[in-house]
């Protein structure tokens, strides 16, 4: 499949000059000054409750998540976690009979009003899963592209621009820039991971949502994640789902704990490591449950 | 905190329950090693299924054989003249085999032209679009269709379609596409298209099921990604299921091209059974197939029965071919797919 064959242009407008994912740049580059500008809440998330057919799932979670830091979603398994993060690009509801009250506004706008469509939503907001899944019959360079190829864009010399700064984004570049006609599959675990990151990165969301991406990853390529979160927090907002509680004391700046579908604590990561207001928090951070 | 490294990775979401099948891609690597460990049940086992696979190529091999012993007569008399001779005269002893592969691989032909995209369209619906109460029962309905015995769709074609083809379909294909050889000359309803088309019904069936298996082993996280990426239902099907399958697609239209060379009973009831080369799709024609089964119980003489069994044995190497060369094009095309 080649650039050439993709035909199917979606109409957006979401390439307003002042989208916080329009200043993409390199790691470690000197501070953009796109960050004054930036507003601070990327999502104001109200009274939300999701079920999917008589299983209630979540129950009545607001919190409001600050753009361009990091936050991590802990909790037991079951705890609903997966399922708020989906909600934040609309994902859950490819379940058949997913259902949800409340509101989701992304940079002040309802994300499920009556006249927004998911497509839109998810464009904005890109996703990383649990298990790396580049698509296994595209290249390396097509997999990063193929975002962009969706959205129309045709134009050689920007898909070329897009992939080394996407791949550079991801810390993968330069790794496999003598390879990149290479299979997607002929990398590593790790790689294959940074690969789907500089994937989700290629079309500039403007959040980016993981869902234990390092989980199936030995220490050495988990730590790599780790950094390159760190890096890419400064040009976008991170929500993080982790089981792994020194992972989200590594890296996360605001930390929320669930407990069955219920937002028990949402603060400052080093607060709920070091001083949790709630007894529960105390109890799962400490390792007395879960 | 040590405890926490022994957490199980959660679950991969919701999607987890839509009843896809993950291949884990490494899983079965240490299977095939030797464990060291020595069972006389093991070497059985695999002796018992070494003759297992080993009677399937016996068996093939014997039917080629025991053809190409029954038709040593006209093998000896016409030579190769027999795949390249369009002769088909019993009562002056002159047989050829050109117009029976002809209108074997043309009417197969049609059949796949028309029953692909139907199938794999329906498979898609069944899969990916339709609401999940429908999808059991339609599924059903397309079994059933191969269910019909082939003399019933037979009699249905000659009643039925074969009338409607002549008075309807043809006509107007005549009026818009005459100016292609393919479509002119005189409609009798009986021909070589009429034969692709019933070929095409009955192929339908199993192209689609075992295109709805390949689609539906599709991960749900290769989905999932291209959603991700902000793709439309089509652009989903596109990227992450059709691309990803295409190799074990490919696999399905194979055996529905099997099938379809060797349809007998139907083909032979709407193809019109006339031995020659027509231009035109309306002329009718003759399969191998049908030409064995329609003529074996009045074949007299030595020579005939003996050309009959040639018929066979081309039938045979015609199908051996079409698959050989399919599993070639698949290696040299379809090379980028995820085996199914």
């Amino acid at each position: 499949m080649n650039a050439s064959t993709i035909d199917f242009p979606v109409q957006m407008n979401r390439n307003e000059s002042n989208a916080p994912g329009q200043n993409m740049q390199k790691p470690n580059s000197p501070e953009p000054e796109a960050h004054a500008i930036a507003p601070a809440t990327a999502f104001q998330i109200g009274k939300l409750s999701v079920s999917f057919g008589a299983h209630t799932v979540l129950k009545d979670v607001s919190l409001d998540i600050k753009a361009r830091s990091v936050t991590a979603i802990i909790g037991p398994s079951g705890c609903g976690k997966s399922t708020f993060l989906r909600s934040l690009n609309r994902m859950h509801e490819l379940v058949p009979d997913a259902r949800m009250t409340g509101t989701i506004r992304l940079f002040g706008e309802n994300i499920y009003g009556p006249e927004i469509d998911p497509v839109v939503v998810r464009r904005r907001v890109g996703m990383v899963f649990q298990k790396s899944n580049p698509f296994p019959t595209m290249s390396i360079s097509e997999n990063v592209t193929v975002g962009l190829r969706l959205n129309g864009i045709r134009n050689k010399g920007i898909l070329q621009e897009r992939l080394e700064k996407s791949l550079k984004m991801a810390a993968l570049w330069d790794e496999v820039k003598d390879r990149l006609n290479a299979a997607s599959t002929s990398l590593s675990g790790g790689q294959q991971q940074r690969l789907c990151i500089a994937r989700a990165l290629a079309v500039e969301p403007e959040v980016i949502l993981m869902d234990e991406p390092a989980s199936a990853l030995d220490p050495l390529a988990t730590t790599k994640i780790e950094e390159l979160i760190l890096d890419l927090k400064k040009d976008f907002t991170i929500v993080i789902v982790t089981h792994n509680m020194q992972q989200a004391a590594r890296i996360s700046d605001q930390t929320a704990f669930f407990y069955l579908g219920e937002l028990v604590e949402y603060a400052a990561t080093r607060k709920i490591f070091t001083n949790p207001s709630v007894k529960q928090t105390e109890d799962y951070v400490t390792g007395r449950f879960g | 905190m040590g405890r926490w490294a022994s957490v199980p990775p959660a679950s991969a979401g919701p999607f987890q329950n839509l009843g896809m099948k993950t291949k884990d891609p490494g899983g079965d690597a240490g299977f095939s090693q030797d464990t060291g460990v020595k069972s006389p049940w093991d070497s059985i086992f695999k002796w018992f299924t070494f003759l297992m696979a080993m009677s399937v190529i016996a068996l093939i091999f014997l039917v080629g054989y025991e053809l190409f012993k029954s038709s040593r007569l006209s093998i000896s008399k016409f030579g190769w003249r027999f795949l390249v001779s369009s002769d088909w005269d019993p009562v002056a002893e002159q047989f050829g085999a050109l117009p029976f592969i002809f209108g074997t691989l043309v009417s197969s032909l049609i059949a796949l032209i028309i029953a692909v995209p139907l199938s794999i369209g329906t498979a898609l619906y069944l899969t990916e679009l339709a609401p999940v109460w429908v999808r059991a029962p339609l599924a059903f309905l397309v079994q059933l269709l191969s269910a019909v015995p082939s003399v019933i769709l037979g009699l249905w074609g000659i009643f039925v379609m074969v009338p409607w083809l002549r008075e309807n379909l043809f006509p107007w294909l005549r009026s818009a596409f005459g100016f292609s050889p393919l479509f002119q000359g005189p409609i009798y309803g009986v021909s070589i298209l009429a034969g692709g088309i019933i070929i095409a019904i009955m192929i339908l069936p199993i192209i689609t099921s075992v295109s709805r298996e390949i689609i539906r082993s599709v991960p749900g996280l290769q989905r999932e990604a291209a959603y991700a990426l902000g793709a439309t239902r089509w652009e989903v099907t596109r990227i992450a299921v059709l691309s990803y399958a295409k190799k074990g697609l490919f696999g399905a239209v194979i055996l529905g091209l099997g099938r379809a060379l060797g349809e007998t009973m139907a083909v032979t009831m709407v193809i019109g059974n006339r031995p020659e080369i027509a231009k035109s799709l309306f002329a009718p024609g003759y399969t191998l197939a049908s030409v064995v089964a329609n003529e074996f119980a009045e074949a007299t003489t030595e020579i005939y029965l003996h050309a009959l069994f040639e018929i066979g044995l081309v039938l045979l190497g015609v199908t051996v071919l079409v698959n050989a060369l399919a599993q070639l094009l698949l290696r040299a095309f379809g090379g980028s797919g995820v085996k199914a």
